[in-house]
C-alpha cells in the first residue's frame, strides 16, 4: 500500500479509469498541462494525451453541458469546475439538464457523468473561493453528492462515483488535498456499492458525532485530544450527503442516545439540518437522550483574514465544548 | 411532413380547447419548413436537440405522432411515460436527443454529444435547433466558442421566429444579425429563408457535407414565424394581426411548397391525397392515445435515478 496524499490518491484513480475505460476523458480549466489548479491531474496530460486529457476555455457553462451531452452518447466525462464555487455558472446544465433528464424522459436516457471541484475554507481564499455548497445540490433529486474526507475514501468514492449510471457531483475539501496516508490501490467495482453508505470511522459507546468532508478531520482531531481521553465517541462519516445513510446513524444512536452533526457549511437547509430533522421525525426519537445539536458554519461569506476565518469555521473547541455540554 | 406537423399541432389545439390537456404547450404553426427541411437532410444516426417548440423537430426526426398525442395525454404508452410532456419529449432510437425547456439549454448538450462523435471518429453530425430567444443567454457563447475551438460536427440552427416570447428580436439582439455571431467565433454561418422547405433542406445538406469532410461546426439562422402565441396564455400584445396576417397570406411554408409542386406539375388530385391520408393518419393516432391506459402512479422516487 503506497503512501499518498488525497490529491495523489484521486490523481490515482482517474488515471486507473482512463487506462480502462477508453470512452472516458477529462475535461476542465488548467487540467492539462498545468497539472489541476491543485495537482490533482498532474501527469495525465503526459500519459493520455490532450484527446483524453482537455483543457478548456473558462467556461463552466459548457464545461458542465458537454459532459451532460457526452454522457448521452457514449462517452464518459469527468469535469473539474476547479474551485466548486465556480460551479454556480454551471448550475443549468447539472440541476436542470443533469439531475432531470433520465426522470423527464421517462428513463430513455442515462447521465452517467462526474463534476469534481474543491470545496471549503481554510487556505484564505476568501468569500468567493472557500464555499462548501453540497446542500445546494442534495436538494435536487436526481444528483448525488459525494463529499470525501481522506486519502482512502476519496480514492474508492472517485471509482464508485464512475460506475453509478447517475450524475455525481464530487466535492473535494482542499484542506484533504495534502492529508497523507496507506492507500489500497482497489480495482474499480462492478456497481458503486459504496455511494449512500456511511462508514463509522471511529467506534464509541457515549455519544455519536455525524461529519462529512474534512470536519471529520477535525471532529477525530478533537476527540483525540487530552481533554477528551475518558470518554467514547463515534464518529460516522457520510461520505455521501445525498443520499444520506440514515439506517447507519440510527444504529449508532441505539448505542450512544446522543447526536452531534459538525459542518463547514452554514446550517440554513443544509445536510446538518436534514440529518436532524430525519433522527428527530423518527423511530430514533425515542432513543434520545438529550436534543441533538449541530455545529455548523457561520451564516457569513468566508473573510479572507485568518483570524476571521477561523471564527467562522467550527474548530475544535468548539466541538470539545458541545460534546461536554451533552455528556 | 409540413402537413403532419402542422395537422398535429392543430389537433393538439382541439384537443387543448376541450380540456383534455395538462399544462401549456407552444406550438410552432407557421414554422414547419425548418424542421420538416432540416431533418430530411439528416441521417437516423444523425442527432438533434431540439426546445421547448419541439414538435415539429420531433416528428421531422421520425417520431409517431401516436406516442406524442400519448405523452402529452399522460399515457403510458407516451415517449416519457407522462413524465415530460409536451416540452420534453425524446425519442432517441430516431436520433432525438431530446426536446428542453429551458432557452438554449440544448446548446451546450449539442456539443457534448459533438464531443462523442469526434471521441468515437463517427461520420455523423448533431444538429441543434434553438430560437432567437437562445442567442443572448451565455450558454450560447459558450458553446459557440467551444465547437469551433474544437471543431466539432455540430450544425446549430436557429430558427429566428423573430419573438422571444413578447420580445421582439429587433430590440433584443444587438449587433448587425444572429448569423453574424456564428461568423464572429470563427464559424461560417448564413442567414436564410426559414419558411422555403427547399432552401432550409439544401443549406443543411450541404453543411452537413462540410462538416463531414472538413469538420467543424456550421451555423444557419432560418427566418421564420409563429402564427400562434408563444404559449397558450398569450394575448399577442407585442405585435400586430396585420403582421401576423402577412406572414400567413405571404409567406406561408405550406401554401409556397404547395404552389411549386402544382407548379412542377404534381395534380391538385394528389396533393389532395397526400392531405387526407396525413388527417386519417392524424385522426387515427388521436383515437389511439385517447383509448389507451394512463401512465400508473408508481413510485416516482424510484424513477428519480437510474
Amino acid at each position: 500500500m503506497p503512501e499518498l496524499t488525497t490529491g495523489q490518491a484521486i490523481n490515482k484513480a482517474l488515471s486507473l479509469i482512463l487506462e480502462n475505460n477508453p470512452t472516458s476523458f477529462i475535461a476542465g480549466e488548467d487540467i492539462g498541462v498545468y497539472g489541476g489548479a491543485f495537482g490533482v491531474t498532474d501527469g495525465l496530460l503526459e500519459k493520455f494525451g490532450q484527446e483524453r486529457i482537455k483543457d478548456t476555455p473558462i467556461a463552466e457553462d459548457v464545461i458542465a453541458g458537454l459532459a451532460v451531452g457526452s454522457s448521452m452518447t457514449g462517452t464518459r466525462p469527468i469535469v473539474e469546475m476547479q474551485f466548486s464555487d465556480f460551479i454556480v455558472n454551471a448550475m443549468d446544465p447539472i440541476v436542470n439538464q443533469a439531475a432531470k433528464l433520465h426522470f423527464m424522459y421517462g428513463g430513455a436516457v442515462n447521465v452517467p457523468l462526474i463534476v469534481r471541484g474543491a470545496s471549503g475554507a481554510g487556505t484564505g481564499a476568501a468569500a468567493q473561493h472557500s464555499q462548501s455548497l453540497e446542500s445546494w445540490f442534495c436538494h435536487v433529486p436526481g444528483l448525488k453528492v459525494v463529499t470525501p474526507s481522506n486519502p482512502q475514501n476519496a480514492y474508492d468514492l472517485l471509482l464508485h462515483s464512475f460506475v453509478d449510471p447517475n450524475p455525481i457531483i464530487f466535492m473535494e475539501h482542499k484542506l484533504i488535498y495534502k492529508i497523507k496516508a496507506n492507500v489500497k490501490l482497489n480495482d474499480i467495482p462492478k456497481e458503486s456499492s459504496l455511494l449512500g453508505k456511511a462508514e463509522v470511522s471511529n467506534e464509541g459507546e457515549e455519544l455519536t458525532v455525524v461529519s462529512y468532508s474534512n470536519m471529520v478531520n477535525v471532529v477525530k482531531n478533537a476527540i483525540s485530544t487530552k481533554d477528551m481521553e475518558n470518554h467514547s465517541i463515534e464518529i460516522i462519516d457520510l461520505q455521501t450527503v445525498s443520499p444520506i445513510d440514515i439506517d447507519t446513524i440510527k444504529k449508532s444512536l441505539k448505542k450512544t442516545k446522543k447526536l452531534l452533526v459538525c459542518q463547514e457549511a452554514p446550517a440554513n437547509s443544509s445536510v446538518g439540518t436534514t440529518v436532524i430533522s430525519k433522527i428527530v421525525e423518527g423511530d430514533s426519537f425515542n432513543d434520545l437522550e438529550v436534543a441533538p445539536k449541530l455545529i455548523s458554519g457561520l451564516h457569513s461569506p468566508m473573510p479572507s483574514a485568518k483570524h476571521l476565518e477561523l471564527n467562522v469555521i467550527p474548530q475544535e473547541e468548539d466541538i470539545i465544548n458541545a460534546i461536554k455540554s451533552m455528556l | 411532413m409540413m402537413l403532419l406537423i402542422r395537422l398535429f399541432e392543430e389537433a393538439l389545439e382541439e384537443m387543448f380547447s376541450r380540456g383534455l390537456l395538462h399544462g401549456t404547450m407552444h406550438l410552432s404553426i407557421g414554422q414547419e419548413a425548418t424542421a420538416a427541411g432540416a431533418c430530411l437532410a439528416l441521417e437516423k444516426e444523425d442527432l438533434i436537440t431540439s426546445t421547448h417548440r419541439g414538435h415539429g423537430h420531433c416528428l421531422g426526426k421520425g417520431a409517431e405522432p401516436y406516442k406524442m398525442f400519448a405523452e402529452l395525454l399522460g399515457r403510458e404508452d407516451g415517449y416519457c411515460r407522462g413524465r415530460g410532456g409536451s416540452m420534453h419529449i425524446a425519442d432517441l432510437s430516431n436520433g432525438n436527443l431530446g426536446a428542453n425547456g429551458i432557452v438554449a439549454g440544448s446548446l451546450t448538450i449539442s456539443v457534448g454529444a459533438a464531443l462523442s462523435f469526434q471521441m468515437q471518429k463517427k461520420d455523423n453530425i448533431v444538429l441543434c435547433f434553438f430560437g432567437d430567444g437562445a442567442v443572448n443567454e451565455g450558454s450560447f457563447h459558450e458553446a459557440l466558442n467551444l465547437a469551433s475551438l474544437w471543431n466539432l460536427p455540430v450544425l446549430f440552427l436557429c430558427e429566428n421566429n423573430q419573438y422571444g416570447m413578447s420580445m421582439s428580436s429587433e430590440k433584443s439582439v444587438a449587433g448587425e444579425s444572429i448569423a453574424s455571431r456564428g461568423s464572429s467565433y470563427g464559424i461560417d454561418s448564413i442567414q436564410i429563408d426559414g419558411n422555403d422547405v427547399e432552401t432550409v433542406y439544401e443549406s443543411v445538406a450541404s453543411y452537413k457535407n462540410e462538416i463531414l469532410s472538413k469538420g467543424g461546426p456550421k451555423f444557419i439562422e432560418a427566418v421564420t414565424y409563429r402564427y400562434r402565441g408563444h404559449s397558450k396564455s398569450d394575448r399577442n400584445l407585442y405585435r400586430t394581426s396585420d403582421e401576423i396576417e402577412y406572414w400567413k397570406e405571404e409567406k406561408d411554408p405550406i401554401k409556397r411548397y404547395i404552389g411549386k409542386l402544382l407548379e412542377s406539375g404534381i395534380s391538385e388530385e394528389e396533393l389532395r391525397d397526400i392531405e387526407s391520408s396525413v388527417k386519417n393518419e392524424i385522426r387515427n393516432a388521436v383515437k389511439q392515445s385517447l383509448d389507451s391506459p394512463l401512465s400508473p402512479v408508481t413510485n416516482l422516487e424510484e424513477d428519480t435515478y437510474a
